[in-house]
């Protein structure tokens, strides 16, 4: 008798609907973010439409929210560099990107920031960089931003390089740029003193040509 | 490199310029955009059902179909359109595959159908997302077994050549073979069956001689009874005999469950034999009769059913244990209980705790006997308490056991463990595979990059080369290999290179520099190094080491010793390249291994030997600075392939 209650047990399952709380928080943190329309980009950015609109597309594809996280851009940089930890760099990057600090990128952020890399003057991408470089935000890069920085691109390169990565490569590399960007020598590199140095070195002048046509 | 990031890649080229101001060398040049298509749209027409996406999407995958030129061999003229004559359902996770990045498997379809789509869009299975892979690995596991139990059965057709041993092991396993192992089959079942039955019988009363009590049949007719028990054992016997003899691995049929119960049923006869009626042994002697009983299980090898439901007994053990294991906790806490309620109470027969346990046993299975009863309402309330948890206790575990047992009738049985253990050790292979797949496409390229290179330099009026012909054919070859993005992607990664000044080596040729650089005193370069020629720091010591032999594994060591000295002009310079066979693996779904450095395929060794020539210096300095990291001098000459 005890089997035929078993079974019977088991066929007339009750199933009480589930009230999950997680449900109701997962749907609080899909936020949705709508670019603003194409013209406004357009007049705000040097693309032009249809460049707009492939930047857009790849942008949505991999964020379909429509904003990019830091750990999503984390991932997403990371790609491009599968032999070492690109995750460093990509947080300078991030923030760099998110103007607002907002822990957020969105579409607009990003082409700005494009535009500018992209097209934008030499002394506007020299800005841009140096505000890359400066991660306090106080105006100066001093040796040890300098140096997370160096650091930081290093760690790109992953462990299997020729010839082996020694520890003090970066301090060497930094002393090196300090030498050339440090005009006045009191140990911080301003932003004049910075357009200055690039400017008077013609391999950085050309290497930031390098990337114009890359729409 | 993942589709979807593919279209971040400008940004990835954008953000390189923050490392422009600390670069000391000059950056390699940009890879030239040859045609600058405009993204179009394509249609793609499968079957009828009219798919559209950009041509883009598709290039995301040069190694498949539809990402590379074999989609031209199915384009339409007429309608302007690519035509593929297969199933449009299938196609739809095809061409997702190509939207997202992830290869779904969708459950309605049919496996190997799905397999074939696969293999015509050039698509490995492998790359299939977590969320449908284990679906598919069970889908595809089930059907090899379905076709492997296809072919056993195929297999039953008679092989000529088997000895004699081999045709009788196969009658004993599988009757229907032949009509004597069907015979035989029917023969060993009646007796066993006769054998069963003169047991029973054997204790059944059977007319009483009037002067004397009812004795069963067995001690009246002594004599008959014995003639068939021996009768039936020597069936047995000889059976087993025959059995041992045309096993394939006599060690291994013995220890076999069968072989045993046939062993424990014949035993007692002989020993039976062995034996006086010796009066002190006799009780040991009709304890060895109960076994004979075992002579049933003997059907186990005549009925499919009984041997699932061994099966499934052995694999339900844990569920059996925890019936029994609480069972007994049941068991004693409410003999304990009752005891000490009917403690009270006059002639009862709860005289104590294991006493208590008949009565618990009895009322939790429900079968109330009525022998032992509480006789206090404490012990009434107890016992019923008891009957009713009874059945909850009983109740539990018996469903998994039937779904147990329909599972396995149902489906061959793996062992779980053993399933888990491949499928984990299989996701980490193939993110490990992916992640190789990248890094080995670079180095890849960056053998045919300076190839590719050292070609191209060649174009200079002073080519004296095998055929002209060949080399802008190979030239064009390399060319088209990588595809644009690939190259992006590369040039992105050589940039890097020349920002740190460090190469990107693969794990074997670093342990080896690793070594070199522990034994000789390596003096760091000194990063500051440039000069007009575009020399980078690195010198050519690697000269010595192009006798080390290469490994055929998927990464392939590269050797690229690159020349460049700080040589004045007007000095020669000798330098060989030796550039190793690339393995044909398709482990990286990334590299394209067809058409790469189709030279390299055609002599298991190429030696170029590149000789550079003084010559007035170059035209403009700024040709020179856009020189890559091939060669020192611009007008490298190609003298031979040896």
């Amino acid at each position: 008798m005890g089997a035929v209650v078993g079974t019977l047990t088991m066929q007339t399952k009750q199933r009480r609907p589930s009230r999950d709380k997680a449900d109701d928080d997962l749907e609080m943190t899909m936020v949705c973010h709508r670019p603003e329309g194409l013209d406004q980009l357009e007049a705000l950015t040097n693309f032009n439409k249809r460049e707009l609109q492939v930047l857009y597309r790849g942008f949505k594809n991999e964020c379909p929210s429509g904003v990019v996280n830091e750990e999503t851009f984390k991932q997403i940089y990371s790609q491009f560099f599968p032999h070492g930890d690109a995750s460093t760099y990509a947080h300078y990057l991030f923030n760099a990107f998110d103007t607002a600090q907002s822990g957020s990128i969105k579409f607009e952020d990003f082409v700005t920031a494009l535009s500018t890399l992209l097209r934008g003057s030499i002394t506007e991408k020299l800005q841009w960089t140096f505000n890359l470089y400066d991660i306090n935000r106080d105006g100066y890069i001093n040796k040890e931003e300098m140096t997370d920085i160096v650091r930081a691109i290093y760690d790109m390169m992953g462990k299997y390089t020729y010839p082996v990565l020694k520890n003090d490569a970066p301090k060497q590399h930094v002393d090196a740029f300090f030498q050339k960007m440090d005009k006045n020598r009191d140990g911080v590199v301003t932003l004049d003193e910075f357009i200055l140095s690039c400017q008077e070195d013609e391999n950085i002048m050309r290497s930031l040509q390098l990337f114009e046509n890359v729409i | 490199m993942a589709a979807g990031v593919a279209a971040w890649l400008p940004f990835a080229r954008a953000a390189a310029i923050g490392w422009m101001p600390v670069a000391n060398l000059p950056m390699p040049v940009a890879p030239a955009e040859k045609s600058k298509r405009q993204d179009e749209l394509i249609i793609l027409n499968v079957s009828g059902r009219r798919f559209q996406t950009w041509r883009n999407t598709l290039d995301r995958y040069p190694d498949t179909l539809l990402g590379s030129s074999e989609k031209e061999f199915f384009y339409n003229e007429e309608t302007k359109e690519y035509f593929f004559d297969r199933d449009p359902d299938v196609f739809r996770s095809v061409l997702n595959f190509y939207r997202t990045g992830k290869l779904h498997y969708p459950r309605y379809e049919c496996i190997s159908s799905y397999d074939e789509e696969l293999s015509f869009f050039g698509i490995v299975p492998e790359i299939i997302g977590d969320c449908c892979y284990e679906e598919y690995k069970d889908r595809k596991r089930e059907n090899a077994e379905r076709l492997m139990d296809d072919q056993e059965d195929n297999k039953d057709a008679k092989l000529p050549n088997m000895t004699f041993r081999e045709t009788m092991w196969r009658a004993f396993e599988n009757p229907h073979t032949s009509t004597m192992a069907l015979v035989f089959y029917y023969v060993t079942g009646f007796f066993i069956a006769v054998s069963v039955i003169t047991n029973v019988v054997e204790t059944v009363p059977c007319g009483s001689v009037p002067n004397q009590k009812e004795v069963p049949c067995g001690e009246r007719y002594t004599v008959a009874f014995f003639c068939m028990d021996t009768a039936c054992v020597m069936i047995f016997t000889v059976e087993y005999l025959m059995r041992l003899f045309a096993a394939p691995s006599r060690y291994r049929f013995m220890r076999s469950v069968m072989s045993i119960i046939d062993v424990v049923a014949i035993l007692p006869y002989y020993i039976g034999l062995v034996m006086t009626d010796n009066e002190d042994v006799s009780g040991a002697f009709v304890t060895l009769r109960v076994f004979r009983v075992f002579r049933i299980f003997k059907f186990s090898r005549h009925s499919q059913g009984l041997r699932i439901l061994g099966y499934t007994l052995k694999s339900c053990a844990s569920e059996l244990g925890f019936l029994l294991f609480s069972l007994t906790m049941a068991i004693i806490i409410f003999a304990t209980v009752m005891f000490y309620a009917e403690k009270g109470s006059t002639s009862s027969k709860f005289t104590s705790i294991p006493a208590s346990f008949w009565y618990t046993i009895v009322t939790m299975t429900t079968l109330g006997y009525g022998d032992m009863v509480p006789k206090t309402i404490a012990g009434k309330i107890f016992g019923s308490i008891c009957s009713l948890s009874g059945v909850l206790v009983i109740a539990l575990p018996v469903p998994v056991i039937v779904s147990n047992f329909s599972r396995i009738y149902h489906q061959n049985q793996r062992a779980d463990k053993r399933r888990a253990q491949k499928v984990q050790k299989a996701r980490l292979a193939r993110i490990r595979l992916s992640k190789k797949g990248s890094s080995t496409a670079f180095l890849h390229s960056k053998r045919n990059g300076l190839f590719n290179e050292v070609l191209e330099l060649t174009h200079l009026p002073y080519k004296m080369n095998l055929s002209e012909q060949s080399s802008t054919e190979e030239e064009q070859q390399l060319s088209k290999s990588t595809s644009l993005l690939e190259s992006q992607h590369h040039h992105l990664l050589h940039c890097l290179e020349k920002t740190t000044n460090h190469e990107f080596v693969d794990e074997q040729y670093y342990q080896q520099s690793y070594l070199e650089a522990g034994l000789q005193n390596y003096s760091s370069q000194s990063p500051s190094l440039s000069s007009q020629d575009g020399v980078t720091g690195t010198c050519c010591t690697r000269r010595s080491k192009k006798h080390h032999t290469p490994l055929p594994n998927a990464s392939g060591p590269a050797h690229m010793p690159p020349l460049r000295h700080a040589h004045p002009r007007g000095l020669q310079e000798l330098s060989t390249i030796h550039i190793q066979p690339l393995s044909t693996s398709r482990s990286s779904l990334n590299m394209r291994v067809d058409d790469a450095a189709p030279l390299n395929c055609q002599s298991s060794q190429i030696t170029t030997a590149i000789i550079s020539i003084p010559t007035p210096p170059v035209t403009t300095p700024e040709g020179d600075a856009h020189l890559p990291v091939g060669p020192a001098h611009q007008n490298v000459v190609k003298v031979s392939a040896l």
